[in-house]
């Protein structure tokens, strides 16, 4: 049975009707157009499917549409302020971090989480933070160096 | 991955609301963090007819220290716990327990009432609860039962709940002495891997252990036999060493996808001892800091 849900979506209200099977991944992606969270494992495991939710980072695969009705969905959209990218993605794109690209959005999201708790984290906590990212690329370093340049101050 | 069939879902705003759903739909489930649930439904494990999402249960948050007994409700997700500074002063091996759960976007979201609801045997939760005689509070129709953590685990996935009952959650007692802890965890990487093998040891200042292990057998393994061996000392090598050469007869390791028993075995003794140390170590204050692993 379709119910009527509203939350906000980068910032702009959204109403939609969903099916209680609806997952938020899938509604982003096929229903809203909102394309920066990937469909990867499905389950939980490699986290590009990340998006914010009430200011932390979940799992949009293991979430049900219904479930964020009057809640805040931050999406890597939604992240970027104007149009212009943060200074924490220029890091990463200073550091040519990314090769195929379809880890970026989880992996920015999580670092975005990360340094909005803890500005200053050491090489072990953004390992930590970053450790359920999958990087298919396994280019991990660079991802972890974009980091590390941006919490020393950035380049 | 999408979910391939239809349910009901509802969302409670009170517990007693929760309980009469679940008892008025006989083929429902919890969602709470979903982590668990979703997952099951998504490969058609469980096929509930109607989601019951307590998430709207503000009770159900509370982390709270009170009597003596540290009280964690169904709604309280590992990153709560992890960010608890109560929890890291006053009970930091649950701290290095959560911390070692899944992923931070699995933790944002999965709750330890969930965890030990799904009473997958490599869950994280069930030695930390068989260690400390924690009780779980359900809540039914009728009213409210505890349950011993010794009877909740009935194996694989399967727990003493009954019908249309609701867990509300669990009340860990808190030794009145000061006691150390460490909780070591073996898994293939760091994120989000689920546990091949687990073992818990707590050291009290007054000569008493309490040691349990993971991911060895259907339920969490309380290791009696090893307490009763070091109950009254202070431990040395050779102690550890028979300690050791008990665990087979204590656990029941297997072979699957995520390792072999024999590897479980010899891994489940290795980290025993490491634990072991490590836990009497910070208790006489010079062990390694909690989150730090052992393996």
């Amino acid at each position: 049975m379709k119910e009527q849900i509203s939350f906000k979506l980068n910032g702009r209200p959204v109403q939609i009707e969903v099916e209680p099977f609806e997952v938020l991944l899938e509604v982003l992606r096929n229903r809203l157009g909102v394309k920066s969270p990937k469909f990867g494992c499905g389950q939980g495991d490699c986290g590009t499917c990340t998006v914010i939710l009430d200011g932390r980072t979940v799992r949009s695969c293991l979430v049900l549409a219904i479930e964020v009705d009057g809640h805040e969905i931050v999406t890597l959209e939604g992240v970027m302020a104007k149009g212009e990218i943060t200074p924490l993605q220029k890091s990463f794109l200073e550091r040519n971090s990314f090769q195929c690209g379809f880890c970026a959005p989880g992996m920015v999201l999580s670092a975005t989480e990360l340094l909005a708790k803890n500005p200053k984290p050491s090489a072990q906590e953004i390992k930590k933070a970053l450790s359920g990212n999958l990087c298919r690329c396994t280019g991990y370093s660079s991802i972890i160096d974009a980091v590390t340049d941006h919490t020393a101050g950035g380049k | 991955m999408p979910l391939v069939h239809d349910f009901e879902y509802f969302k409670p705003k009170s517990a007693a609301e929760a309980v009469k759903l679940l008892a008025r739909h006989k083929n429902s489930s919890v969602l709470a963090g979903g982590t668990d649930i979703i997952n099951e439904m998504k490969v058609g494990m469980s096929k509930p007819s109607a989601l019951i999402d307590i998430k709207g249960l503000a009770a159900l948050k509370k982390l709270e220290f009170k009597n003596g007994k540290l009280y964690i409700g169904a709604l309280v997700t590992f990153s709560d716990i992890i960010e608890s500074k109560q929890v890291k002063k006053r009970l930091p091996i649950l701290f290095e327990i959560a911390e070692k759960v899944g992923s931070v976007g699995i933790r944002n979201r999965a709750t330890l009432v969930g965890n030990i609801c799904s009473a997958v045997p490599c869950m994280d939760s069930g030695p930390f609860l068989a260690a400390y005689d924690a009780a779980i509070v359900a809540q039914g129709v009728r009213g409210k039962r505890r349950i011993k953590a010794a009877d909740w685990f009935k194996g694989v996935r399967k727990t003493s709940i009954k019908k249309a009952e609701l867990v509300t959650g669990v009340e860990i007692p808190l030794p009145k002495k000061k006691h150390a802890g460490c909780y070591a965890k073996l898994g293939r990487y760091s994120g989000e891997d689920l546990a091949q093998a687990s073992v818990l040891v707590i050291a009290s200042i007054d000569k008493t252990f309490r040691v349990a292990f993971g991911s060895v057998a259907a339920t969490p393994i309380r290791a009696y036999k090893i307490e009763k061996l070091l109950n009254g000392t202070r431990p040395d090598d050779d102690a550890i060493a028979l300690a050791k050469s008990l665990i087979p007869e204590i656990i029941a390791p297997i072979t699957d996808i995520r390792a072999t028993k024999e590897y479980r075995m010899h891994m489940s003794q290795v980290m025993f001892e490491r634990a072991a140390r490590a836990a009497l170590s910070r208790l006489d204050g010079n062990g390694p800091e909690y989150g730090e692993s052992v393996i």
